[in-house]
């Protein structure tokens, strides 16, 4: 959501469209995919917020175009007062890290750790093998992988899953970056383990001074790991807050309904319905007019919400953002 | 209370280069009629393979595999080969797969697909009363009708779901069990399959095994919980007992790891690995990870009645 600019931020991302063309056939265009729409938000130095979401709202997307990996259809992306663009991107890319969604297809299935882990500083210039290697080591330190010999000269398939995510956190981090972008880092781990690479990822998140964007459907996570988070619904962001505020008050229909329907372990859960939302997410190739959740919307203002696209209101607390007809003029 | 299903110390042991793998040990439970069990634990605790065994499924590199399974009271792990398939798997027991919604066939057309168990065991006379029996399974998980002509590419992870549990119900089968049914989807599609399998659970006698290492969303349909760490069950209880106190130092810990987003905790996490199943260590399992354990841990401890339930631990000797 826009903000104004200020200067001392990491990361500042204004107005970002991320549209895949479709065509048929190969060349006949069928539309765009507005697979990210507009967002914009702001990162400060050692700032960890969280983009949440169902499946397909365009996560994925904004990550890897944060990332430079997408090419902008429109909008800005500026890392530290500079604007991330063309001959500025190598260096950029330096100063951030990617753990990628699936762990289990992110390694090389035939490189040992010690080569996982050197790759980007060979790919950054790092000649000198001793200290590739002291880097690596200290890297594998930093995740907690110790003895570090014991690792070293193990493949992927040898490591259990947290084992392998916490690689790909050390192949993250390897380059020191200021900023990481973690797409679903913990997703197909269990419980114990989501807790500990969470743990793991803001310990070094505080030691270091990182920024972090930490994507993920989960919202019962969030709470444990970030002070900020940003609800995306259809490519664009619906509301944004800190995360107390968010839970203790949320103003978006669809974050009230992503809300309730995460179970707490509780046996009273066997004997009431849930609320959900009928109908399922919109396509992106040709979202609804106005508002992109108001045909699954219980509050909808016909003629409104269906109409035009809401703007911005921050009607409860300031830093607590969200676009929601229900809480701005007929006439904004 | 009229027992469907009751399992007694069923081993399932497969066969590996380094040496057996106890994927199974002595597990024995019972499940009455119209209840469902939630089966939890870590990845690779064995839980499908638990799901194996009693459905008979079993992989080539089967070393040991012995036991009891009785369904309303017959041990069907008598019967031949041939009569088990005839009349027990997928007709009086079914199986909704792990990552069921991604193994659906894609040339065929779903509602085909969900009467292809009818028909492998001539349960109806013909195609028209198979989509009808095919109808008024997607009717009870909530398939649109006419969905039956398309094809799995064509629908969502939430429908693809429900057709691979229509496929499961459609024999009308007495026990149904869900291997990691919502795992792969997100929240909203996740509440709302929950939904229909409460609604199924409350309008019919059947009764579910619901195996999944996602202790918040079990809760929404168990009415017993069973705890597996490395092969074996350490914890059953009543749920309205379970999840506010868990008893097993090794269930403790697991639901202190699951973060919630109603109630403040400090997270916790369980230090160490889950053991090798190829040689598990001797006396309890979960030891080497446990703070409360003692010297009579070198001894394994059995299932060990307590007030209102089983625990495998000698804290409750
Ligand atoms: N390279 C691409 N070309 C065309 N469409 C794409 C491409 N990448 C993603 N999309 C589409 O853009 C939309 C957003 O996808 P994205 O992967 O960003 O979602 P996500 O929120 O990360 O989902 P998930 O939670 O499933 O990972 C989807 O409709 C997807 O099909
Ligand atoms: N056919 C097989 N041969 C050898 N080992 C096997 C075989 N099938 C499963 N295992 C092993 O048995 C153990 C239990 O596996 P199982 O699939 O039952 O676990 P699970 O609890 O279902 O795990 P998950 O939550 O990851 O699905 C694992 O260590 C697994 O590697
Ligand atoms: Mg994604
Ligand atoms: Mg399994």
């Amino acid at each position: 959501m826009p903000e104004a600019s200020n200067g001392n931020a990491l990361l500042s991302v204004q107005n970002l469209q991320t549209w895949f063309e479709m065509r048929r056939w190969g060349f006949i265009r069928v539309g765009f995919v507005q697979a990210v729409d507009g967002v914009s938000f702001e990162l400060k130095h050692g700032e960890a917020i969280a983009v949440v979401g169902e499946s397909g709202c365009g996560k994925t997307t904004l990550a890897r175009t944060i990332l430079g990996l997408y090419p902008p259809t429109s909008g800005r992306i500026t890392f530290e007062g500079r604007e991330v663009k063309g001959s500025a991107l190598r260096q950029y890319r330096a100063n951030v890290g990617y753990v990628q969604q699936d762990p289990y297809g992110a390694l090389p299935p035939f490189l040992p750790v010690q080569r996982i882990l050197e790759e980007p500083l060979i790919i950054q210039g790092v000649r000198d093998p001793a200290e590739r290697n002291h880097r690596v080591r200290k890297a594998l330190e930093a995740v907690k992988m110790t003895p570090v010999d014991n690792f070293l000269s193990k493949f992927p398939h040898m490591l259990s899953g947290g084992q392998q995510q916490r690689v790909v956190l050390a192949r993250a981090k390897i380059l020191e970056p200021k900023l990481i972008v973690a797409d679903e880092p913990v997703s197909m781990l269990d419980a114990s383990v989501r807790v500990e690479i969470l743990e793991l990822l803001r310990e070094l998140q505080r030691k270091s001074n990182l920024g972090v964007i930490y994507i993920t459907h989960d919202l019962s996570t969030v709470r444990f790991f970030t002070e900020r988070i940003m609800v995306m619904y259809g490519g664009k962001v619906v509301e944004e807050a800190p995360v107390k505020e968010l839970l203790a008050n949320p103003l978006h229909p669809y974050t009230r309904a992503l809300l309730a329907a995460i179970p707490d372990p509780d046996p009273h859960n066997a004997e009431v319905q849930k609320e959900v939302p009928p109908g399922e997410p919109p396509s992106l190739l040709n979202p609804p007019p106005g508002c992109r959740f108001h045909p699954r919307c219980a509050s909808l203002i016909a003629g409104r919400c269906d109409a035009k696209e809401p703007p911005i209101a921050e009607p409860a607390a300031p830093g607590h953002r969200t676009a929601c007809w229900l809480y701005a003029d007929g006439d904004a | 209370m009229e027992q469907v299903l009751r399992v007694e110390q069923l081993n399932l042991h497969f066969r590996t280069t380094r040496g057996p793998v106890q994927a199974v040990d002595r597990v024995s439970f019972d499940l009455p009629r119209g209840f469902t069990l939630a089966v939890i634990g870590e990845s690779g605790c064995g839980k499908t393979s638990m799901a194996r065994g009693v459905l008979r499924l079993l992989p080539r590199n089967v070393q040991t595999y012995t036991g009891s399974v009785f369904l309303n009271g017959t041990d069907v792990m008598r019967l031949d080969e041939d009569r088990f398939r005839r009349e027990i798997r997928w007709v009086r027991m079914a199986l909704v797969p792990q990552a069921a919604m991604n193994s659906l066939n894609p040339v065929l057309r779903v509602g085909d697909q969900v009467a292809e168990p009818l028909i492998l065991h001539r349960r109806v006379s013909d195609k028209k009363q198979a989509l009808e029996r095919v109808r008024e399974a997607f009717r009870l998980v909530g398939v649109p009708e006419d969905f039956t002509h398309r094809y799995a590419f064509e629908l969502s992870g939430g429908m693809r779901q429900r057709v691979a549990i229509a496929m499961a119900l459609v024999t009308r089968p007495e026990l149904v069990v869900l291997d990691e049914p919502t795992s792969a989807l997100d929240v909203l599609t996740q509440a709302n399959l929950m939904n229909v399998l409460k609604r199924l659970k409350r309008d019919s006698e059947i009764s579910f095994m619901l195996i999944t290492h996602d202790i918040a969303t079990s809760s929404e349909l168990a009415d017993r919980v069973a705890v597996m760490y490395a092969g074996q069950i350490v914890e059953i209880a009543d749920a309205r007992h379970f999840y506010p106190d868990p008893m097993h130092p090794y269930s403790k810990k697991l639901m202190a790891s699951v973060p919630t987003l109603r109630q403040d905790k400090k997270l916790e996490f369980i230090p160490g690995q889950p053991p090798s199943l190829i040689q598990p260590p001797t006396g309890c399992r979960f030891k080497d990870r446990c703070a409360s354990r003692n010297e009579r841990c070198a001894e394994e401890p059995p299932l060990l009645e307590t007030r209102d339930r089983k625990v495998r631990c000698w804290l409750y000797a």
